[in-house]
């Protein structure tokens, strides 16, 4: 174990190790962000089925499928698998393949915490999921664990549950420190701060918002935690504590995690669509400071989550106020991604119909959560359909979108090859038609009065409920296709160039596609 | 397996730093924290948003009655999860005037064959009003404990603050009563599991 030896090794440029070890022990920032992409594809078809179950029951009213007990599980399990499971593994996974790549860094400033930080996460969610075969049955008490609801009347299992909390924050946490060390420390010669592609100016705000709130969310779990296990009252008021705390310091965590969501599909979306309108970025700095902007004020808005719970006029008008601003930075960015296409040369291949449909659709749930940041309507919209509508408008065609798009955009840098344009057409055109159909109509049922995380429901909501359910198997069943599309194209296909997209522009249509094991050892120069 | 760089040198020293920074800012969020917990509790009393009403209330000078003004206070009691408790208070509600000393009973009884002890925790709507109560003597400051069958009044001693804001007309108190066990044996040491004053 001489420094000789390794200085030699090095010479030799090995590839990937053979068999099993090569992803188990593997330090390599590519083979990781594939394994994050794909354990998050894995977390989003569980996730999704139990969203069919859910859809499948609220098809009709009354109770069919599944007893009341049993529905209560899956929403709450279908809402901690997608954002934990689905969304945000997804974003480190990108981040994993191409921070490196667009700051011409030769790998993760901390490969082997980022070893480290990935296989945490498939034990987080075999803790998590194995709750659901536990006496007593998996959380039932919705993703956002409200106590006393989910203290003093949780289930047994809540204590795995809270553990597997532990660990996927942990890995979250070193993800974002690895992010954080990558683009301060490893950035090419002359990229500048200024300089930097606007996926990693946003992603060095997510790890930031990261290291902010995710130890809060193991502060507040491990309240959970002594209250049900060592008799601690936190949130019991017999013992003195206050169950309204627990929302404070959940939603104190809650809020800026909504953006930790969406910043790095902004991101990716400013990549995407200037190189499909073949024009630069409009307004680069502009958007530098809008995500900056966003991201200070998601700790200041978090009560308008809890209105309802009884807030001084005074708090209220602040969180409203507060609330509202937020649209002027995301407003910005809209426009800044409009004024890019104005006069472009548009071509729509599936990226960029993605990116679009993400632009469209992300503003409807951004003004549905300007109807619900006002207070006196809020008491309206609370716990109602409507809210359920608004976070699936910002999550799914949010989030999700982004990372499809993300996905067709750098599929050929990843594999080599071009993906079947024609299949992700289709692809997109039924998620798109089949997200629209299970979520616009939840506006209605909402506004109708129909509450959330419920498995039956009055006889008036039923029509627009089988519409909404259609549109979800229809959603579902879609991304049966995208597996395909990338199994596809992993194995075979058109060649890719370098540069696919003629309009791109960044560091990482420098390597050649597919990108080879190890690029940049030596930094390019950015000027 | 290896990927250290022959001349990372200086950007490996900077990478420590920036993960020292970045563990600091974790562990100090993860302070802050269970810090809000008593930052909550400490902005709740000033503001008196959580509609806990404060501790035992000293009357320092014999304030005047504002006779000319009424204030209706309504009562309400129930009962914690599994508490078997009879628990009501004599009068659902009175009218008082800002100022005077109003003295009123809630009644418990135990009805199980056990003896037992309860502890009421009062919370008091609108939250607005909240610094304008005062108990000068509440059952709330201490635990109650009761035979098996036993049956008691509670009093409450409290003044409606002169300076409780015009609009409010109206203030409900609720008190929630807890099981909080069987009474521990006076020859154990402690005759009180807790200390539960801070629930005033």
């Amino acid at each position: 174990m001489s420094a000789v030896a390794d200085t030699h090794a090095q010479e030799h440029h090995h590839g990937p190790a053979k068999g099993i070890s090569r992803w188990l022990l593997t330090t390599n920032h590519k083979d990781i962000g594939t394994m994050y992409l794909v354990f998050s594809f894995a977390m989003f078809l569980l996730g999704g089925t139990m969203a069919m179950v859910i859809r499948a029951e609220l098809f009709q009213p009354g109770l069919q499928i599944v007893n009341p007990e049993f529905f209560n599980q899956m929403t709450t399990m279908h809402g901690l698998i997608m954002v934990f499971g689905a969304v945000m593994p997804a974003f480190v996974g990108l981040a994993n393949w191409m921070l490196p790549l667009m700051i011409g860094a030769p790998d993760m400033a901390l490969p082997r915490m980022n070893n480290w930080s990935f296989w945490l996460l498939p034990c987080a969610f075999l803790i998590l999921v194995s709750t659901l075969f536990m006496e007593g049955g998996a959380p039932n008490f919705g993703w956002t664990f409200y106590a006393p609801l989910s203290t003093t009347y949780g289930p047994p299992s809540t204590t795995f549950f809270i553990f597997a909390v532990h660990i996927m924050g942990i890995s979250s946490i070193m993800g974002a420190i690895n992010v954080i060390a990558t683009i301060l420390n490893l950035r090419a010669p002359g990229m500048t701060l200024m300089k930097m592609p606007l996926f990693v100016w946003t992603w060095l705000i997510t790890a930031f918002l990261l290291i902010a709130v995710m130890p809060v969310l193991a502060g507040v779990v491990t309240m959970m935690l002594m209250d049900i296990n060592f008799g601690t009252s936190f949130f019991d008021a017999s013992g003195g504590g206050d169950p309204v705390l627990f929302q404070h310091v959940f939603w104190f965590f809650g809020h800026p995690e909504v953006y930790i969501m969406i910043l790095p599909a902004f991101g990716a979306v400013s990549h995407i669509i200037p190189a499909f309108s073949r024009k630069p970025l409009f307004g680069y700095a502009s958007m530098v400071y809008a995500v900056g902007a966003i991201a200070l004020l998601s700790f200041v808005v978090w009560a308008h989550h809890m209105f309802t719970v009884g807030i001084p006029i005074a708090g209220q008008l602040f969180f409203m106020y507060a609330t509202m601003l937020i649209a002027v930075p995301t407003g910005v960015k809209v426009f800044n991604w409009v004024a890019t296409m104005f006069r472009g040369a548009l071509s729509f291949e599936a990226p960029m119909l993605f990116a679009v449909a993400f632009v469209i659709l992300f503003t409807i749930g951004g003004f549905s959560g300007l109807m619900l940041a006002i207070a006196p309507a809020d008491f309206q919209y609370h716990d109602t359909y409507f809210v359920v509508a608004h976070f699936h408008y910002v999550l799914v065609p949010g989030a999700i979108f982004g990372i499809f798009a993300s996905a067709y955009f750098w599929l050929p840098k990843w594999t080599g090859h071009m993906y079947d344009e024609t299949l992700a057409k289709t692809h997109f055109w039924l998620s798109f038609v089949g997200m629209n159909l299970a979520f616009f109509p939840m506006h209605f049922l909402g506004l109708a009065g129909m509450p959330r995380r419920i498995p039956d429901y009055a006889l008036q909501f039923a029509d627009f409920n089988m519409v909404s359910s259609v549109g979800a198997f229809m959603f579902g069943a879609t991304q049966l296709l995208f597996l395909l599309i990338v199994v596809k194209c992993v194995r075979g296909g058109k060649k890719a160039s370098a540069k696919p997209w003629d309009g791109a522009e960044g560091l990482e249509w420098t390597v050649p596609s597919p990108a080879p094991y190890h690029t940049f050892a030596t930094p390019p120069e950015v000027k | 397996m290896t990927s250290e760089k022959p001349q990372a040198g200086p950007a490996r020293r900077s990478t420590t730093r920036v993960v020292g920074w970045c563990m600091t800012a974790v562990l100090g969020m993860f302070a802050f924290g269970f810090a809000l917990v008593p930052l909550y509790e400490v902005f709740c009393e000033i503001t008196g948003i959580n509609g806990k009403t404060g501790g035992r209330y000293e009357v320092t000078e014999v304030s005047e009655v504002d006779v000319n003004r009424t204030v209706e206070v309504q009562f309400l009691a129930q009962n914690g999860p599994d508490m078997p408790w009879v628990f009501k208070p004599e009068v659902r509600s009175i009218k008082v005037h800002p100022g005077e000393s109003v003295t009123i009973n809630y009644v418990a009884e135990n009805p199980t064959s056990e003896p037992m002890v309860g502890q009421a925790v009062p919370s008091l709507s609108p939250s607005e009003g909240t610094l304008y109560f005062h108990k000068t003597e509440c059952f709330c400051f201490n635990q109650q404990p009761l035979e098996a069958g036993e049956r008691t009044e509670m009093p409450l001693v409290f003044i409606v603050d002169r300076e409780l804001p015009e609009h409010i007309t109206k203030l409900t108190l609720s008190y929630t009563l807890y099981d909080q066990g069987k009474p521990v044996t006076v020859s154990a040491g402690q005759s009180k599991n807790t200390t539960t004053n801070e629930n005033g």
